[in-house]
């Protein structure tokens, strides 16, 4: 008789042992968590309540929390939460438990600050979303740069082109709608630049990208002091679009005015994210772009034309963060300043891998960076003593984390920023 | 020139078998037929019209597939999605519909008894179902002549048998194939007709009928000896000693997991596998290039774990690496800089802080000499050298200290049969010369032709450890997975055990 041994153990055995992804997250949040309950209770007024506003401003509808006793309970459900993950059973409800500990950090902390004080959450909810605007946009510029393997870190410079575009061409056609076509082509100019010099002459893409930022910098700034500065009223006062409210939907507590109240702007992102989100991971263009991402000789070797696949998704981004550039200006204060993007197309850039180059994802990173912008807004309001550097600075602490794998496994597309070569 | 008027004819429902020896052109040549590379001169005629093809896309229309010797499958991709990827099926708007893709993979793969799960992510399947859905891929677009691009590389003998059941039933369904390869055993099987190309030209064509000796001497130009001469083994002490070893791979999968090996002096120890079974790991883990996550490693006695790469080349180790143009040499550097790139910082190259290029420039000489490095000179760069000279380069080099131990993965890989020989005969000598020789080889002719005792591995273990003259199907069952417990055994049940294995 024979006996034979198929040997068939499935490999995909994790290196990391006990530390696995949920555990890391857990240990992380529980001593976060525990930390909170200490300090954050601690330091809270005793006696003084916190009062969330649903509204946009500090008076009216709202919940009011003792401080002390909020900042305590928020804490425990963070480490709690931290705790479940810690265990390694958890594991299915990673994103829910993870997100619950984030918000109850979040909440802990707010206890302290706002502490015989009231907080309107619409507006917070609204300076949220205005801060996260062109992030967004950036961010699906980069989105669509990066799932075709061009590395973009040129979005700052596409914004603030784009900004100075928007404000020129807006003032000297009077029309806003004018503004919003050159910050397109603004945009394109840089990546067209960005595309010829990496696709077609191979030129390292980081190095690129940060050239194209000076140059984008240098010339917004020169033309700025040439001819805004000294005629403002004949370059630098474009009309602004206006905001639509939409009737019902805007009257929604919190999220109503930040989603609801928006100009043109606000609305073409949200349309956006979806567009493109669903367009990469249902339709044709999606397959190929995310196949010359991931493997150019494979998808050249079925007939897909790889160069001009990055080409076109290089030039669609560059229309989009210009436009994202043209939400600063004619969007919003109607002018353009000196630098006026002021590392915001990094910060799209971090969304964007925080988010893990997936649409939907980035736009949560650029939501959730908006909230420590706003929060460094409002902080100071109710007298805080935390520096607003400290929360500006959080969003690339939050891309060191995601990056260094501590947030789980961040993985850009294969051959993200390797130039493709025939034969 | 990679190809010189190169005339090649295939007829339908024939498999035609292209022979020749790595770097002869063959590739270049299918390439050109694929629209990938495009040509200087001639031309090419699909159903008696002569085509010019500006990319793949042209030579699908036209009716030709192909199968890469590296798979063409996006590795995050299902089944489905790569063999859509090109020629998708859409809805209005260009959104991609799934489910018409997926019955139009079950139903080729059930045509031509293809099994392949049409969701499974490629990244998931073993080489030789990557390699399926690679045909599938080309039946989906209703080629007329396959291209298979040395197919049988990465495949078990028992999968290789399996693949070539599946070329008959192609052919007999009326489909021509244009078997690249330079594995006489495989022409012979199953060609119809056989074109040996050298150096980029045609030299001939042959029946399969003709023997291995008379396709070899075409193949090469000369006359060859395909066996190597071989005394038996005087085993000494054991000099490397590999207990219980534990090595993780890139992406954190436990690549080695218990492995046990021992290698003594004057003998060979032949790794064979399937590529990918940890060899790599393995071979990584002993030269000190990657953690040793547990077991030890032992070098007459000494623990070489956690020693540095260097340490333990100078412990008398000599490496050759398995990845010649990544890991054995730096392409832009010359031949005689490649040489000294283990000693460059001792006497006589170097001294204090200052290399010295008379001796550096001496001993470059000496070498090329001795190893019959075919360079143009010692100061040209190594990478305008051919693949066995590179090869050689790297033998010179690591041959020339002091070695109490070899060890040798694919040391052979890509490389011409005059050098293969000449490879071979100092892994020999080195034997013979009192070092023990591991070697690291997913070709069974070279594992059945070096070694004294050959361990297969499969998924990170050593499954057996057997003798040299084993037959290949039992070393080719044990490389798909499958032991035998007891020694006497039927051939009925192997077959089925290699099928699903």
């Amino acid at each position: 008789m024979t006996t034979l041994t198929v040997y068939d153990t499935p490999r995909a055995k994790p290196a990391t042992g006990f530390w696995t992804r949920d555990r890391k997250a857990g240990a992380v949040f529980l001593v976060l968590g525990v930390l909170a309950t200490v300090l954050f209770t601690g330091l809270a007024r005793s006696g003084a309540g916190a009062r969330f506003v649903w509204g946009v401003s500090s008076v009216g509808a709202g919940l009011s929390i003792p401080a002390k006793a909020g900042a305590a309970i928020f804490g425990v459900v963070c480490a709690l939460c931290g705790a479940a993950l810690l265990t390694g059973r958890a594991e299915r409800w990673l994103r829910w438990l993870a997100g619950l500990a984030l918000v109850t950090l979040v909440l802990s902390f707010l206890c302290w600050q706002v502490a015989g004080q009231a907080m309107p959450l619409g507006s917070m909810a609204q300076a949220t979303v205005k801060a996260a605007l062109p992030l967004v946009f950036g961010a699906l510029c980069g989105v669509l740069c990066e799932r075709s393997a061009v590395i973009n870190v040129a979005i700052e410079g596409q914004l603030l082109t784009g900004a100075f575009m928007a404000a020129l061409v807006g003032t000297v056609a009077a029309s806003a709608w004018a503004g919003l076509v050159a910050a397109a082509l603004g945009g394109v100019f840089i990546a067209l630049l960005l595309a010829v010099l990496a696709i077609r002459y191979l030129v390292d893409q980081v190095v690129l990208g940060v050239v194209l930022n000076v140059l984008a910098l240098g010339l917004t700034g020169f033309l700025f002091t040439q001819l805004m500065q000294q005629h403002g009223d004949k370059y630098n006062f474009p009309p602004t679009f206006p905001a639509w409210h939409i009737p019902g939907l805007a009257s929604i507590p919190i999220i109503g005015p930040a989603l609801f109240q928006s100009n043109i702007f606000g609305y073409l992102a949200i349309v956006l994210v979806i567009v493109v989100h669903f367009a990469l991971f249902h339709t044709r263009w999606g397959l190929r772009t995310r196949a010359v991402g991931e493997h150019p000789t494979a998808a050249d070797t079925v007939g897909i034309n790889v160069r001009g696949t990055r080409y076109r998704n290089v030039l669609l981004g560059g229309v989009i963060a210009g436009i994202g550039g043209a939400s600063l200006t004619i969007g919003d204060v109607g002018s353009f300043t000196n630098n006026m993007t002021n590392g915001r197309g990094f910060i799209a850039l971090a969304a964007l891998i925080f988010g893990r180059w997936s649409p939907i994802g980035a736009t949560m990173a650029a939501l959730l960076f908006g909230f420590t912008t706003a929060l460094a807004g409002y902080l100071p309001l109710v007298g805080s003593t935390i520096p607003s550097e400290f929360l500006n600075m959080l969003p690339y602490a939050a891309t060191i984390v995601a990056v260094a794998g501590l947030v789980g496994r961040v993985r850009a597309p294969a051959a993200d920023g390797q130039p493709y070569v025939k034969g | 020139m990679a190809n010189n008027h190169i005339d090649l004819v295939v007829e339908p429902g024939e498999i035609h078998a292209l022979l020749g020896e790595n770097g002869a052109g063959k590739s270049t040549l299918m390439n050109i037929l694929y629209g990938l590379l495009h040509p200087d001169e001639g031309e090419i005629m699909v159903d008696g019209t002569a085509r010019r093809f500006r990319g793949p896309g042209d030579a699908i229309d036209a009716g030709i597939g192909m199968v890469h010797q590296h798979f063409m499958l996006v590795p995050v991709f299902t089944v489905t999605e790569n063999v859509m990827l090109g020629a998708e099926t859409t809805r209005a708007a260009g959104v991609l519909d799934r489910r018409s893709a997926r019955a139009r993979v079950l139903e080729v793969s059930e045509r031509y008894r293809l099994p392949v799960d049409p969701d499974a992510e490629v990244a998931d399947l073993p080489v030789g179902v990557q390699q399926r859905v690679e045909i599938v891929k080309a039946l989906v677009r209703e080629v007329d002549l396959l291209i298979l691009d040395e197919p049988t590389a990465v495949l078990t003998p028992q999968e290789t048998d399996e693949l070539l059941e599946v070329m008959r039933g192609l052919k007999e369904s009326g489909k021509s194939i244009v078997f690249i390869t330079h594995k006489l055993r495989e022409v012979k099987a199953i060609a119809d007709r056989i074109t040996v190309i050298r150096r980029g030209a045609v030299v001939g064509t042959a029946r399969p009928d003709a023997s291995e000796d008379e396709l070899a001497s075409m193949m090469v130009g000369r006359t060859v000896k395909l066996r190597v001469d071989k005394s038996a083994a005087a085993p000494g002490e054991p000099v490397l000693t590999v207990r219980d070893l534990s090595v993780f791979d890139d992406r954190g999968h436990e690549a080695v997991a218990g492995t046990s090996l021992e290698v003594r002096a004057g003998e060979v120890l032949a790794v064979a596998g399937v590529q990918g079974n940890g060899q790599t790991e393995l071979v990584e883990a002993i030269m000190g290039l990657r953690p040793v996550a547990g077991g030890t490693v032992e070098l007459s006695g000494r623990d070489l774990a956690g020693r540095s790469t260097k340490e333990i080349l100078r412990a008398g180790v000599a490496y050759v690496p398995e990845d010649r143009s990544v890991d054995g040499l730096v392409r832009d550097f010359t031949v005689a800089e490649n040489l000294i790139l283990d000693q460059y910082d001792q006497p006589p190259f170097a001294s204090g802080l200052a290399l010295r290029p008379a001796a550096i420039a001496q001993a470059a000489r000496e070498r090329v000499a001795e190893f019959d490095v075919r360079t143009s000179s010692p100061q040209a760069t190594v990478g305008t050298l051919s693949g066995g000279n590179q090869q050689k380069v790297i033998i010179a080099r690591e041959l020339t200290r002091k070695v109490k131990l070899l060890v040798a993965a694919q040391p052979t890989r890509g490389v011409d049969v005059g050098s293969t020989q000449f490879i071979h005969a100092r892994v020999i000598q080195e034997r013979d010369g009192g070092a023990a020789v591991l070697l690291v080889s997913s070709e069974l002719d070279e594992v059945l032709a070096l070694a004294d005792r050959i361990a297969v591995m499969y998924r990170g273990r050593i499954l057996d450890t057997v003798g040299p003259d084993t037959p290949r199907e039992r070393i080719g069952l044990l490389m798909a997975g499958v032991t035998e417990e007891t020694v006497d055994e039927t051939a009925g049940g192997d077959e089925t055990a290699g099928g699903e294995a």
